[in-house]
């Protein structure tokens, strides 16, 4: 691995939880809009695409217990760039990637990074796929990430997608799509919380095309200071599928939180539930919290703190 | 160790003076090592008083002396550090914090696992079913109140205030709650308040005290006080019906 700094280091770790490259096993750390190091393993292939646009994964069929680190460190400020890439899960395989993005802003310029993923799983793949977001820097130039997630689910394949943003990220705008297969499940989880004047926006399409798919969307969300976030849901369930998704949002100061959820049945045999709530954090919570000793705001961090575990 | 004078209390209403009276001249001393149990018709403010004592609400007029010291204009946080502790009527529920988180910040340090099952099987939990789990709405509501008395066990508090405690609790466990009281007074050698309908508690009591109405209506000990409670409509003084 090329060398690297000590802000980026603790990007590296902030984002992936790696001190370094990882040890073992296929992985390829982006630093800067290039490759700080790389390696495949013997069941995992990755090949960069033309001109540094992004990667192509592919996880050999029956893979079991691979992890694949593929994190993005931005240092530079006034950097933009998108990138592409691309995973194909070959049947039956079971590997869990960590992806997450850091991005340290000291000056003035706009630093962005858009990341297109898109996931192809074959039948009976299972991914579990952990996205981390974060911000720093005292720069007055914006950090902005508009993640990209496309997830095709074959037959009987199970994706889970964890994504955490919990600060520095002035303007995000995330779009999270998913076709789902014959007996096949995705899962996304989403963690967020917004402070000063930042904005967040959260799109999920999903579509259930398989008998026996199944979807669930959980969002938790915390919006504090004069920030604002919206969160738009779209399930579409075209066979016998159960749908279900949740927003649940703590407002706070004059913070913004608008919920559109819509869930469309096309098939009888569809069942989709949504869920949202947005609401202050409950009064009795803070005050049973202050009877055990902490001051409001201990209370209040606790809450929070709890709420985005 | 803890004296109230002349407290009063009230909200917003409808009257002409756009006050409405929820509790009036009540004036009442909890000696140190002592049960004190609270009890009365329902609405006659016997929650009002303990959220009075624990700092939730204000009086409107009167003082409230803990340990020799005016405490009634301490928020809830300092009358916490004092040593006041209170378990809720109705207990709160948290989403995202653990049975295990809860008790840490009740104890104010971090506990290990066995310290925090401890507490649950004080109160009658399988400890390790419950422990790592967030304190939700999946709880039933006779769980959520064992939670809150384990709560207030962990923080150990030189007095504590339950309100209600058995609402709840099957019969089995009520024998082995008593039992919780009485070695949680002997180990914080400090006072406990429980309000309570239960004749069962009100046998362990050193003083019993009926609020009826907004009023401190009766204080004495069981053997003064409990003949008067429990006797029939006709010759009751706290029955308000029709006779
Ligand atoms: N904030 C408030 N606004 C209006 N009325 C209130 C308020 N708080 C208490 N009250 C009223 O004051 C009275 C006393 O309430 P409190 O909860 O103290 O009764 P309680 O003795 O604990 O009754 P229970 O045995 O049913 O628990 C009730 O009539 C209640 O409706
Ligand atoms: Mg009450």
């Amino acid at each position: 691995m090329s060398k690297i700094d000590q802000i980026q280091a603790d990007l590296l770790e902030m984002v992936a939880g790696l001190r370094g490259a990882p040890k073992e096993g296929a992985f390829n750390i982006r630093l800067n809009g290039k490759s700080a190091g790389h390696s495949g393993s013997s069941q995992v292939s990755i090949e960069f695409k033309a001109a540094g646009s992004g990667i192509d994964v592919r996880v050999a069929p029956g893979t079991k217990g691979e992890k694949i680190y593929i994190p993005v460190v931005i240092s530079e400020s006034g950097m933009r760039e998108i990138v592409y890439n691309d995973f194909y899960i070959g049947e039956g395989a079971e590997v869990e990637i960590i992806a997450g993005c850091a991005v340290h802003n000291c000056a003035q310029g706009v630093t962005q990074h858009d990341g297109v993923h898109a996931f192809r799983l074959e039948k009976g793949a299972r991914v579990l796929y952990k996205e981390k977001h974060y911000g720093s820097g005292e720069g007055t130039g914006e950090r902005v990430l508009n993640p990209v997630t496309e997830c095709f689910l074959g037959e009987g394949s199970y994706m889970e997608m964890d994504t955490v943003q919990i600060k520095g990220v002035d303007s995000t705008r995330r779009l999270t799509r998913g076709k789902v297969g014959k007996n096949a499940t995705l899962i996304v989880r989403e963690k967020l919380m917004t402070h000063g004047s930042q904005r967040a926006e959260t799109r999920f399409e999903v579509a259930m095309e398989g008998a026996g798919s199944g979807v669930n969307l959980i969002s938790r969300s915390v919006a504090r200071d004069r920030s604002s976030q919206v969160f738009f849901s779209k399930i579409e369930g075209n066979n016998a599928c159960t749908g279900h998704s949740e927003c649940d949002a703590i407002i706070m100061d004059e913070a913004i939180v608008r919920a559109v959820p819509e869930i469309i049945a096309n098939h009888v045999d569809a069942s989709l539930i949504h869920e949202a709530a947005i609401g202050k954090i409950a009064g009795e919570q803070l005050i049973k919290l202050m009877t055990l000793g902490l001051t409001r705001q201990e209370a209040e961090e606790q809450i929070i703190g709890g709420f985005l575990k | 160790m803890l004296e109230l004078k002349n407290v009063s209390f009230e909200v917003k209403g409808e009257s002409r003076d756009g006050k409405k009276e929820i509790l009036r001249d009540v004036s009442l001393t909890v000696e140190d090592g002592s049960f004190v149990v609270i009890t009365g018709p329902n609405g006659g403010g016997k929650s009002t008083l303990a959220r009075l004592i624990m700092g939730i609400e204000i009086p409107a007029s009167g003082s409230i002396i803990f340990d020799g010291k005016d405490i009634t204009g301490l928020s809830i946080t300092e009358r916490a550090a004092l040593g006041i502790g209170f378990a809720f009527q109705q207990p709160v529920r948290f989403k995202g914090l653990t049975v295990r988180d809860i008790l840490t910040l009740a104890a104010g340090r971090e506990l290990t696992f066995d310290e925090a099952c401890g507490y649950l099987v004080e109160v009658g939990l399988c400890a390790a079913d419950y422990v790592d789990r967030e304190l939700n709405s999946s709880f039933s509501g006779g769980e959520l109140k064992r939670v809150e008395i384990a709560m207030v066990i962990a923080r150990g508090t030189r007095l504590s205030v339950f309100d209600e405690p058995e609402a709840g609790i099957d019969l089995w466990s009520f024998h082995n709650l008593i039992r919780v009281f009485e070695s949680m007074r002997d180990a914080t050698k400090g006072a406990i308040i429980i309000i309570s309908h239960q004749e069962r508690i009100l046998e362990i009591a050193n003083k019993v005290v009926v609020i009826a109405n907004g009023r401190l209506d009766a204080v004495g000990t069981r053997e003064e006080i409990l003949p008067e409670l429990f006797c029939d409509a006709k010759t009751c003084r706290y029955y308000r019906g029709a006779v």
